[in-house]
């Protein structure tokens, strides 16, 4: 009887199979690959903010500490935003007329405070308290990343589970001296597995892995 | 008198015929394809098919509710949290498990009877595991998350609780589904060659021709068919067991009084293999009757599935009693009021039916006469089925809504989109259903072909 098909279907169906594997792996690997995107987690990213404010500048260049400004870390969960008041104690001497501080005076004089965008922001269902990390040696630069050196602020972080579980699951890769919390050009010694071990024994640091300890 | 006595105490010289003489090859195949490829629809089957299709279009109706409002459209709450939704699943996966005992187990038991029902009843597994798997996912309170229960590599670095038996379910019908469509596509293959051949239209060609991915018919494929026939038999038989023992496990791995048992496993197993044959027996009698399929789904076979139903229940009617001695005998106050709450509190109507239904009216199967009358044996296969339904909503809900602590009691009642919900998977199932006998070939014609072969060499050389 006559051929329903061309002969050649029988390798395109031979191909069909190969390509089909080969696609689902595919798919696989993009699917990871976009998931860990700064894409998806905005790791890197600058972003807009109402005044071009410079960490490099103030904490790097002038060494202002990070408290200064982020009044709040060391007693509550939230690290805190200044207020204008904060910038004025300073800007209403210096580069008083710049064009660029404009929406700052502005903020002063109309009372309404500057809308910053949120770069690192976890969301409502996780409960992360800043105070506790301070208080047991891990630093600001470990988790917000090298922000003496950020002409724009960016995430450093994936702020993933998985990333905020590297540590928890191994506190002794990341924690530093309590003196030495604050200082945002600290780079880990090369002993710093070591060290880590001692400090975590130390400072008893309970590296908590239970979900309610974040999922309240 | 006398003779009449000896006639009937004599044994059968021959056992009655599985497939009516007369058939050849050529008939057989004639017959099944013709269902097929004969054009047009019947007004039966349009009929059925349009009742079907309303009641799926009911089904999408509540799905699109349901994720809008929630499962709280449903009469679920604190304490009986589960109720229709696990009901139905464990009542659509049981069914299944009949298709996949005739299909693998009877095969690698080399029972010829299972030739003519096997195709269709594998279909009604696929279609039935199909219809179970919506309910896991439709009963989450986030079911944009199912895909949780999924070990993938995520962000979270977390793996699904693997000491869960809700997890092992993931696997165990995913498994089930993967393995049934398997075995019944594989063995679709000569059969979809046949209607290939057969086919008049351009279209009918092109798709069967897809579908039967190449088959010629030589020596070589015929044999790695048989091979492939059997091992997926193979792997598909155990599963009949494992898999409606880990969804027992669902139940047995709770401390509830009326769940946790030992005795859920083989209960289970031999529950579904019951209401399996009865669902096998609930489609195979109208089949027969509308399609003209007497000489090949006999007498004899309604007679074989009657009495492994009764089998089958006289297990479950086992069950029942140990688990009423076990509550007494445990001592325990929890397990005797379990047991006296189910028979005289105020679910004790469904209870009472289920008895009814499950027990009692099966033992009508012990009289030949009943065994071998469609009508009634279509009568009792709906019986069992709403039985083995009460069943497991005895198990659930009542077990649940009193427990331990007489604060914590409560009553369930169904609300209408659970009902709803019920109605809308048979839909799903009858859809397919019918899709299924209108483009496919509903008996093996392989198997039936090979059955005559058999028969006739038998007769050659007895």
């Amino acid at each position: 009887m006559p051929q329903i098909f061309h002969r050649s279907a029988n390798a395109l169906a031979r191909g069909s199979i190969v390509i089909a594997i080969a696609l689902v792996g595919l798919l696989g690997i993009a699917l990871w690959e976009i998931t860990m995107s700064p894409y998806y987690t905005e790791q890197d990213v600058t972003r807009q903010q109402p005044v071009p404010f410079s960490h490099r500048h103030h904490a790097g260049e002038l060494g202002i500490d990070c408290r200064y400004c982020h009044t709040s870390v060391e007693k509550s969960s939230f690290a805190g935003l200044p207020p204008t008041q904060t910038c004025m104690t300073c800007h209403s001497q210096i580069w008083t007329n710049s064009e660029m501080l404009e929406p700052v005076r502005a903020s002063y004089r109309t009372n309404q405070s500057l809308a910053w965008t949120r770069v690192n922001a976890l969301p409502d269902f996780v409960y992360f308290d800043h105070s506790i990390h301070v208080a047991k040696g891990v630093g600001c630069t470990t988790c917000h990343g090298p922000i003496a050196e950020m002409p724009l602020t960016y995430r450093a972080g994936t702020l993933y589970m998985s990333w905020c579980l590297d540590c928890h699951r191994q506190p002794e890769k990341y924690v530093r001296p309590k003196s030495e919390v604050f200082n945002p050009f600290y780079q880990p010694p090369p002993n710093q597995l070591e060290l880590g071990r001692q400090l975590v024994k130390e400072y008893k640091i309970q590296s908590l892995q239970h979900c309610s300890t974040c999922h309240r | 008198m006398a003779s009449e006595g000896s006639q009937k105490h004599t044994a059968v010289a021959e056992p009655e015929p599985i497939i009516a003489p007369g058939h050849t090859l050529a008939t057989v195949t004639d017959k099944i394809s013709s269902i097929v490829l004969t054009p047009g629809i019947t007004k039966g089957w349009l009929g059925g098919f349009t009742i079907a299709v309303m009641l799926f279009l009911l089904l999408n109706v509540v799905m699109v509710y349901l994720f809008t409002f929630g499962v709280g459209i449903w009469g679920i709450n604190v304490p009986v949290a589960w109720a229709f939704a696990i009901t139905n699943f464990v009542w659509w996966i049981g069914i299944g498990h009949a298709g996949t005992l005739i299909s693998a187990f009877l095969l690698l038991m080399h029972q010829r009877w299972r030739t003519s029902i096997n195709r269709f009843a594998e279909a009604m597994t696929i279609f039935a595991v199909m219809c179970a798997g919506m309910f896991p996912l439709l009963h989450m309170g986030r079911p944009w998350l199912f895909y949780y229960m999924m070990p993938y590599p995520n962000p979270m670095w977390l793996w699904p609780q693997f000491r869960s038996p809700l997890v092992w379910d993931v696997f165990a019908v995913s498994t089930y589904f993967t393995v049934s469509l398997l075995f019944w596509f594989v063995g679709l293959i000569p059969d979809l060659a046949t209607l290939r051949d057969k086919a008049k239209g351009r279209i009918s060609q092109v798709v069967y021709g897809m579908l039967a991915l190449g088959w010629r018919g030589s020596a070589v494929h015929w044999s790695r068919y048989e091979f492939a026939s059997l091992l997926l038999a193979g792997i598909a038989t155990p599963l009949v067991v494992s898999v409606h023992t880990v969804v027992s496990f669902d139940f047995t791995a709770a401390i509830v009084p009326g769940w946790h048992s030992t005795i859920f496993p083989p209960y289970f197993v031999a529950g579904a293999i019951y209401s399996g044959f009865a669902m096998v027996l609930t489609l195979a009698i109208p089949l027969r009757k509308y399609y003209h399929l007497e000489d090949l789904v006999t007498i004899r076979h309604l007679d074989i599935i009657s009495k492994v139903m009764l089998a089958t229940g006289m297990i479950v009617a086992y069950a029942y009693l140990i688990e009423a001695f076990m509550a007494f005998y445990s001592g325990s106050e929890y397990e005797k009021f379990m047991l006296m709450n189910r028979m005289t509190g105020p679910y004790k109507v469904v209870y009472w039916g289920l008895i009814t239904c499950n027990l009692i009216i099966p033992q009508l199967l012990w009289f030949r006469k009943v065994r071998r009358n469609a009508a009634a044996l279509f009568a009792i296969a709906l019986v069992i089925n709403v039985g083995m339904w009460l069943e497991r909503f005895v198990i659930i809900a009542i077990s649940l809504h009193r427990d331990f602590i007489p604060g914590k009691w409560g009553m369930y009642y169904p609300t209408r989109w659970d009902w709803a919900t019920l109605a809308g998977s048979f839909g799903l199932f009858f859809v397919l259903f019918y899709l299924f006998i209108r483009f496919l070939p509903m008996i093996s014609m392989v198997e039936v072909r090979s059955l005559v072969h058999q028969t006739e060499e038998e007769k050659l050389h007895a």
